[in-house]
Order: C-alpha cells, then sequence, then structure tokens
C-alpha cells in the first residue's frame, strides 16, 4: 500500500482545536474509500479512489482535531469561514473537496472567525 | 489540472478567487487591486485630508494589522500626507488583551508608527478581569463594549488626532445590518453602514475596509506574512452576533455577492422623517462631559453601578429603579476625567482626491446594484 506525505498547517485560531499546534507532518493511504471513512488503515474492501482533499478533512477530524468538531466541519466539508489553501492557492481555484492530494502537498486552514 | 492565469495580468498563476467578482488573481495584481480598491473608498468618499493626525483603532487582530500596512502603504504611495498612529485599549483581560497588545507593540516597530496604549483600569479603575468578577459573564460585553467607545475618544483626544480609523470589514458591516433589522433597531440600521460617524462632540471615526471582504483581508495578511493575533476574547462572546456571523458566512457560500448586497440594501433603507424625530437628541453627560442623550452617559451609569456594587443597574430598568432608592450617588464616587475634545486647528478643507492611475475595468464597482442571475 502507497503512502503519500503531506504538510498541513493551522492559523487565525485554528490551531486552538488541534493541540495547539501550528504545523503537522502526516502521511496518509494514497488510496482511499471512496465513502471518505477514515478509520481503516489497512488493506482496504470495497471501492476506492486517490485521495482527495474530502478525505483529507475527514482524516484530519479523526486523527488530529482535539475538540469541538463543529468548528471546524459542517455538511461534510470545512465551516464556511475557513479559508483553505492547496500549495499556497486558494483551494477554490483547485477543484476544493476534489482536488487530488500529491506527494508533499501543503495545505493550510485558516479561521477567518476570531476577532479582529 | 493546468494552472489557471491571472484574469488581470494573463500572466502569472492566480492564487486567489476573489469573492466580490469571481476573478482569478494572481499575488502581485490581488495585492494591488485590493490597496487600489481601498484607495478608492478613501478619495471617494473624502476621508481625509493632507496633514490630517490619524490613529489607527489597533487590537493586534487581522483586521486591525491589515489596515495599518495598506495606510501606511497607500499614504507613501499616493502621499496623502497623513500622520498616523496607533491607538490601542486595555480592557484588562489576562490571557487575551495582554497578549495581543504585544502583537500591536511589534507592528509598532514593524510599521515605525507612535502606539499609545490606553486602559480601562487607568481611564475607569476596573479592569475587565474586575468587572467579569463582579458581575458574571453575561453581560460583560455590553460594559466592554460601552467603555472601549469611550476609550477610544479618549485615547485620540490625548493624542491630539482628528480622526480615528477602525478596522471594521464589510463582513462585519453586513453583520451590523442583519443585526439591527432583527433587533428592530432603526436608527442603528440607519447609520451602521455609513463610512463616517461624527457627532458634533465627537472626534470623526471612519471605516476604510467598509467594502473589504474578510476573505480578501485574511489573505492579504497570509501572503504578506504580516504578524496578527487570533483568539477568541475569554469571556463569553456576543452570542447574538456569532449567530448572525454564522448565517451570513453560509450566505455568503452560498452567494458570494451576499455580503456587498446586504451592504447595498442597508444602505438604501430611507428612514421616515417622523421616526427620526422621535430619536433623542444629543447633549453631553453632567458628569464627564462625554456625548449622551441622557444626563448621565451609559459609561457613567455603568461605572455608577459599578462603584456602588449595584452593576446591573446600566443594564435593567428594574436595577436601576433599586439603586434610585438608595439615594443620590456619594460625593466621593469615582468618576470618569472630564472629557474635553481636542481643539487642534483643522487644516486645509480640502479632502485628497489623487485618482489612482488603474485600468478603471480592474476596480469593481461597489454600488452596482443586485442583478439576478
Amino acid at each position: 500500500m502507497t503512502f503519500i506525505s503531506l504538510r498541513i498547517e493551522f492559523s487565525g485560531g485554528l490551531e486552538l482545536l488541534f493541540s495547539n499546534e501550528k504545523r503537522h507532518k502526516i502521511t496518509i493511504p494514497a488510496q482511499v474509500p471512496v465513502d471518505n471513512n477514515p478509520k481503516v488503515d489497512g488493506p482496504r474492501n470495497g471501492d476506492t479512489k486517490a485521495a482527495d482533499m474530502d478525505f483529507l478533512i475527514h482524516w484530519l477530524r479523526e486523527h488530529l482535531l482535539k475538540e469541538r468538531t463543529e468548528l471546524f466541519m459542517e455538511n461534510s466539508t470545512v465551516r464556511p469561514g475557513i479559508l483553505v489553501l492547496i500549495n499556497d492557492t486558494d483551494w477554490e481555484l483547485e477543484g476544493e473537496g476534489e482536488y487530488q492530494l500529491k506527494d508533499n502537498d501543503e495545505i493550510v486552514f485558516i479561521s477567518t472567525l476570531h476577532g479582529g | 489540472m493546468a494552472p489557471k492565469l491571472c484574469a488581470l495580468c494573463s500572466t502569472n498563476k492566480a492564487i486567489l478567487k476573489r469573492p466580490k467578482t469571481g476573478q482569478q488573481v494572481c499575488k502581485d495584481c490581488f495585492f494591488y487591486v485590493f490597496e487600489t480598491e481601498v484607495h478608492h473608498t478613501i478619495t471617494r468618499a473624502g476621508l481625509f485630508k493632507p496633514g490630517d493626525k490619524v490613529a489607527i483603532g489597533a487590537s493586534g487582530g487581522k483586521d486591525s494589522t491589515v489596515l495599518a500596512h495598506v495606510l501606511k502603504t497607500l499614504n507613501e504611495r499616493y502621499n496623502y500626507g497623513l500622520i498616523l498612529f496607533l491607538l490601542s485599549i486595555d480592557e484588562g483581560i489576562t490571557g487575551y488583551r495582554d497578549d495581543s497588545l504585544e502583537t500591536v507593540k511589534r507592528n509598532q516597530q514593524q510599521y515605525d508608527m507612535p502606539l499609545k496604549i490606553l486602559s480601562y483600569d487607568e481611564l475607569y479603575g476596573w479592569t475587565m478581569d474586575a468587572i467579569v468578577s463582579q458581575v458574571g459573564r453575561k453581560n460583560n460585553c455590553t460594559f466592554c463594549g460601552v467603555f472601549r467607545r469611550q476609550a477610544l475618544d479618549r485615547g485620540a483626544a490625548m493624542l491630539n488626532v482628528d480622526h480615528i480609523v477602525t478596522g471594521h470589514n464589510a463582513d462585519d458591516i453586513a453583520e451590523t445590518v442583519l443585526m439591527n433589522i432583527m433587533r428592530g433597531d432603526i436608527a442603528r440600521l440607519g447609520r451602521c453602514t455609513s463610512i463616517v460617524t461624527e457627532g458634533e462632540d465627537t472626534i470623526k471615526r471612519s471605516k476604510p475596509f467598509k467594502y473589504a471582504y474578510e476573505k480578501e483581508i485574511v489573505m492579504y495578511a497570509y501572503f504578506k506574512k504580516l504578524d496578527y493575533f487570533s483568539t477568541e476574547c475569554i469571556y463569553s462572546p456576543d452570542a447574538y452576533r456569532g449567530h448572525a456571523r454564522t448565517f451570513l458566512k453560509e450566505l455568503e457560500a452560498a452567494r458570494p455577492s451576499a455580503i456587498i448586497d446586504i451592504i447595498h440594501s442597508g444602505e438604501a433603507f430611507e428612514i421616515r422623517e417622523e421616526v427620526k424625530a422621535g430619536q433623542k437628541s444629543q447633549q453631553t453627560c453632567k458628569r464627564c462631559g462625554y456625548m449622551s442623550s441622557n444626563d448621565l452617559c451609559k459609561a457613567c451609569t455603568l461605572l455608577e453601578g459599578l462603584e456602588r456594587g449595584m452593576a446591573g443597574s446600566g443594564i435593567t430598568e428594574r436595577e436601576r429603579k433599586k439603586l434610585d432608592a438608595e439615594g443620590r450617588a456619594p460625593e466621593n464616587l469615582r468618576t470618569i476625567p472630564f472629557y474635553r475634545r481636542s481643539t487642534r486647528t483643522p487644516g486645509p478643507e480640502v479632502p485628497i482626491v489623487v485618482e489612482a492611475q488603474v485600468d478603471p475595468a480592474m476596480i469593481t464597482d461597489h454600488y452596482r446594484p443586485y442583478t439576478a442571475e
């Protein structure tokens, strides 16, 4: 089974939900279940797809998020008001949840919901 | 997927989809259009005159940090001739404001602007920590809001400035429009979209980011690697505003122009003269000289309640009656120092109208009314 490594960064107050750590290095499977189930790490049965942002968000909730899920996710994606960058580009230009992750991608999540 | 090219320069890779226009732009074009739109907001509204002394209300958060950076940039680029200051209010919230003020102190160095910090403790004799220990977490935002407003004016008077600018952005204003509608607060609905507020006796205030989307402010800070502080206040956040905010973000996700559309709706409301006539006229507070719609201003009323151990008297009518029943305020009651507006001789009455050298097609027309897709 092949894996891909990713650099993840949380800021704008979002890091508070992730052990107050801004930067994380993670490894996820290159092929993942189509239903985005992040729990199984071994060999998989059933339909798979290449790991994408939708899967990553579910994976982060399962493995890195420490508290208050509702401040990170809503309706199977990130909560409105959280900005996402893929290799320093707005994810809205990269296909959002459908973006297929590559080895060494850098994904940044920034909350805009904290005080100005 | 092949990288998308910038819609403006057609050369560099696009890094941002602008929420206002849906345009995809590269980093340099984004900085340029963002700054130029703020410049247009400033010149169209005639906010500044050459020689104006302007205090930037600085919390260390994203909005005021970006505002300080952009105003410094525009002041140099277009020769506004402004003298800029940072003005911070220390509410006295341990673990929150003390950390954010460290950010403001770094900003002072980074932007080379004089910084004035005025604390609630110094002005009112009470920190927010002390207030919360007396009133609890339910109404403390009322105290903080009233005290901050007056503290900013007083800090500005100490700096002898003409003008305070704040980092309120388009999302904040749209949120306030929604809240005023939901509360039926016609007076505030009428004025909450104004870019400038100025009483006879108060220092001019304005919001140069009135049309700037929060998404773009945060992206600007990210790409410029600006140093800002982002932690929620440790005392209960304003729950009502929180709901308005969540609702607005959901609207924005469905249609990004929702924010500017709501501001436009707020601007389009016309308040009938009879309704305006029913609103209280402004006078000055008999105790501290600050503007007020009653004999005592809201800050003096709240402070008296705190000092006499009946903090609720500034909040509810029933508590107020209890306080009145105990008789007049004692002679030795702590009061706020008397407010005197700075009497600086104004500069020439000509607003800055430097036009940016920019292709008009690059600039969003903020007043374009919503048309159905």
